[in-house]
């Protein structure tokens, strides 16, 4: 039996951390990371644990697998503020914060249908601006929809 | 300044710009229909991609006013679009020949992409349901024109507010401005969309949603009406049932204060009886005469007249 002091996980060899994931994301998290659970990673997930800053977060480690920091946006757009610790021989040796980008292009597909974005055969990126970081709400530099953090991890997590 | 610059929002546009085309454009007012010869040599080019009388003419007309040329795309269905060529593509061959572009389209953000394509100043004559700024110019001269100021005064915006670009437009361009209250009266189907009630409340200005224009006409300084259109409504019915609410008689007027003004950005179909027009509030075929003279003077500081 675990005793209260003992972490909740072990510690990791080589891999990442991501910590301070708002409480429910972790699977969508997963899940844009490509993170099937066949891929033979050592994979520790808890969810919904007390957090001093959080109230309650989740927290992710996968043994195995370094994240890029090319990642970090499009996790910050589902977990914003999540820290992202990459670990190797058991040293934390990078520490990144998922800060939402200012500009957000050509990841998101804008939902309006009249967008100039949306025309087949215009040599055209979606681009937003953030206006909002925690949680992240975009607006299209084109049209002014805006994009609720929901309506984000519906495209992110339709495309993963 | 506006020298140079894209007219994509009226946003994008700030209460010394709004003023510095007012005095312009006091001053074409002031010249009457005397021939200017500021834009000798300069071509303005106009590319409607969706039908329109009177922004189109109205910039020709101001163009030709200044003694400028004018280039047309023509219509659609017989230009190189019909051939299957991007706007991006169009755009830049209309760059290419003229000094200034003139669009409009029926997709938001149009005018943004075709900004980003042209090395000339680009001007938005509405694409979209939310931006046509040369009309919200229009609108707040001719409410300076006729009220002698904008700040301070009790605004009433009616009808389509969800989808009508000339309505969302004024609305921005009013949160440049110090007035006393917005009134918002539209059926619910039509109300306001978050993101401009967003931008309404971050701009501080009060504002409030009525379904009613009897509630609150008696607090009016300018009434401004536009269509309701039957086909934002998924059921005829629908219309039928709240279009008699939205329309303007000489009745629902009779607790009006007396120097009303009311404004409409036209054509009008039903929104207005006829028996309106006779009335002193009636200045919607003024604010339309106005139109000319508000490009004319838009034209000269972004070309540099």
């Amino acid at each position: 039996m675990r005793s209260g002091k003992e972490p909740i996980l072990r510690k990791i060899k080589d891999g990442t951390i991501i910590d301070h994931i708002p409480a429910g994301q972790a699977l969508n998290l997963l899940r844009l990371m490509g993170i099937t659970g066949r891929e033979g990673f050592t994979l520790a997930l808890v969810m919904n644990v007390e957090s001093r800053k959080l109230g309650r977060k989740d927290i992710i480690k996968v043994e195995g697998l370094e994240l890029k920091p090319e990642d970090t946006d499009k996790i910050a757009l589902i977990a914003p503020m999540a820290t992202i610790n990459v670990v190797r021989n058991y040293e934390v040796v990078e520490k990144r914060k998922a800060v939402p980008p200012k500009v957000v292009e050509g990841a998101l597909k804008c939902r309006n249908p009249n967008c100039i974005t949306n025309k087949p055969n215009e040599p055209i990126k979606s681009k937003f601006r953030t206006i909002s970081y925690n949680p992240p709400k975009l607006v299209c530099e084109y049209c002014g929809h805006v994009m609720t953090h929901e309506d984000i991890v519906k495209q992110l997590l339709s495309e993963a | 300044m506006l020298r140079g610059r894209d007219v994509l929002t009226a946003l994008d546009l700030s209460r010394e710009d709004f003023e510095e085309i007012f005095a312009a454009a006091d001053e074409v007012m002031a010249r009457g229909r005397s021939q200017l010869n500021l834009m000798r040599g300069k071509i303005m080019a106009t590319a409607f991609f969706e039908p329109s009388t009177r922004t189109r003419l109205s910039f020709q007309t101001a163009m030709m006013r200044l003694g400028g040329e004018v280039i047309d795309l023509g219509e659609v269905e017989k230009s190189s679009i019909a051939k299957g060529e991007n706007l991006s593509d169009t755009v830049r061959m209309l760059d290419a020949y003229s000094d200034v572009i003139v669009i409009r389209h029926r997709l938001e953000g149009a005018a943004k992409l075709a900004a980003e394509v042209a090395e000339n100043p680009v001007i938005n004559a509405g694409d979209g349901s939310r931006n046509h700024p040369t009309q919200a110019m229009i609108d707040l001269y001719a409410i300076r024109r006729f009220r002698g100021r904008i700040d301070g005064l009790t605004i009433g915006v009616m009808g389509d507010l969800k989808y009508g670009r000339a309505t969302n437009s004024l609305i921005m361009a009013l949160t440049k401005f110090e007035v006393e209250k917005i009134y918002l009266i539209s059926p619910p189907q039509l109300k306001l969309r978050q993101e401009t009630r967003e931008l309404l409340a971050d701009s501080g200005v009060e504002f409030e949603e009525v379904e009613n224009l009897e509630k609150v006409i008696s607090e009016l300084d300018v009434l401004y009406a536009s269509r309701i259109q039957k086909e934002r409504f998924p059921d005829p019915s629908e219309y039928e049932l709240v279009k008699g609410s939205y329309v303007i008689t000489p009745e629902n007027l009779r607790n009006a204060k007396e120097d009303l003004v009311i404004l409409h950005p036209l054509p009008r179909v039903d929104e207005i009886d006829f028996r309106v027009d006779s009335l002193p509030c009636a200045k919607y075929f003024e604010q339309a005469k106005l139109g000319v003279p508000v490009r004319m003077a838009l034209l000269k500081l972004i070309l540099g007249g």
